[in-house]
């Protein structure tokens, strides 16, 4: 059991998470935040194994991994 | 599930100026990082550059100052003699580091003063808006070199690292780069280990940290970090270049 949570008001759509993604369980959501990027999510909880690569490359640190 | 990753204490939870997918906010956690880890908050002392970082007084939460461009070895150097007890650490990008600081740079490592530098090489000017930078690879188009930097009229990159290397003062010297996980993790180590040789006592400590660009290099963040793979880690090779701590 893993997941992250994905500070969404402070993601800028950068993609650098969704592509360090080892599962490719990271997307980016349909919606736009406030500052006006399509913000990443978690799309596969399942998938999900909480090895950080998303958390190591977020340059914004918005990114939380539980495990 | 219990969290095991998130933002060190270190680091304000305020929003980075940065544009999406900077390498500046991956260092910046990592130094971050590094101080949690070393325990060393209360004690640690910013000197901020002029270039993206000029901000990091809002984002560090220890205490910061700022420099003209170009002088933060300077101002790093009075503060730790005054200080002899802080943990003093230079934060800075190539265009001041490497062209307007050059002496101070230079002056200082070959003074040997006891301080920590995070260089922050992404190849190009980046506030201005992507000006050539003295670390511009040959045939990189910038703002003022539109048709590519050429050897003949513009030099060669410089290889700060190497240069530093040739001088008695320097005590630790590595290059790394936030292109990938693994090469963030590896830098991490690196940011950990030069705080920790200051906290030692060993001497000067030089990280240069090979990051991308996406805005002013035109190319998305996936595609600007695939550029530092591909391209720039041939001219900046990664890893320790000297160690004399042990």
């Amino acid at each position: 059991m893993a997941k992250i949570t994905v500070n969404q008001e402070r993601c800028k759509g950068c993609g650098l998470c969704v592509n360090a993604c080892p599962k490719k369980c990271i997307g980016f959501s349909s919606e736009i935040n406030k500052i006006g990027y399509h913000y990443a999510v978690l799309k596969n909880e399942e998938a999900c194994v909480g090895c950080g690569s998303c958390y190591q490359m977020c340059p914004d640190t918005c990114i939380e991994v539980y495990r | 599930m219990e969290k095991i990753l998130s933002r060190p204490k270190a680091l304000k939870d305020f929003p980075l100026s940065y544009c999406p997918g900077c390498g500046h906010g991956i260092v910046h956690r990592l130094v971050a990082q590094a101080i949690d880890d070393l325990g060393i908050r209360e004690r640690t002392i910013a000197v901020a550059p002029v270039g993206c970082a000029v901000f990091a007084y809002n984002y560090f939460n220890f205490d910061t100052t700022e420099a003209p461009h170009g002088r933060p070895p300077a101002v790093a150097t009075g503060i730790k003699r005054t200080n002899p007890d802080k943990i003093v650490f230079t934060y800075q990008g190539d265009g001041d580091l490497a062209a307007i600081g050059t002496a101070e740079t230079i002056h200082c490592a070959n003074r040997g003063e006891n301080i920590t530098v995070i260089f922050i090489n992404n190849a190009n000017y980046g506030m201005t808006g992507g000006q050539m930078a003295p670390t511009t690879l040959l045939g990189q188009v910038t703002e003022t070199t539109p048709f590519g930097r050429d050897p003949l009229r513009e030099g060669y990159p410089i290889n700060v690292c190497e240069l530093l290397a040739g001088l008695k003062g320097t005590k630790y010297i590595e290059r790394v780069s936030v292109c990938d996980a693994p090469n963030v993790m590896k830098a991490g180590k690196a940011i950990k280990k030069a705080f920790q040789n200051q906290v030692e006592g060993r001497g000067y400590s030089f990280i240069e940290v090979v990051s991308h660009c996406p805005v002013d290099w035109g190319k998305t963040p996936l595609e600007a970090t695939k550029w530092v793979k591909d391209e720039m880690l041939k001219i900046f090779p990664l890893g320790i270049i000297k160690d004399e701590t042990k």
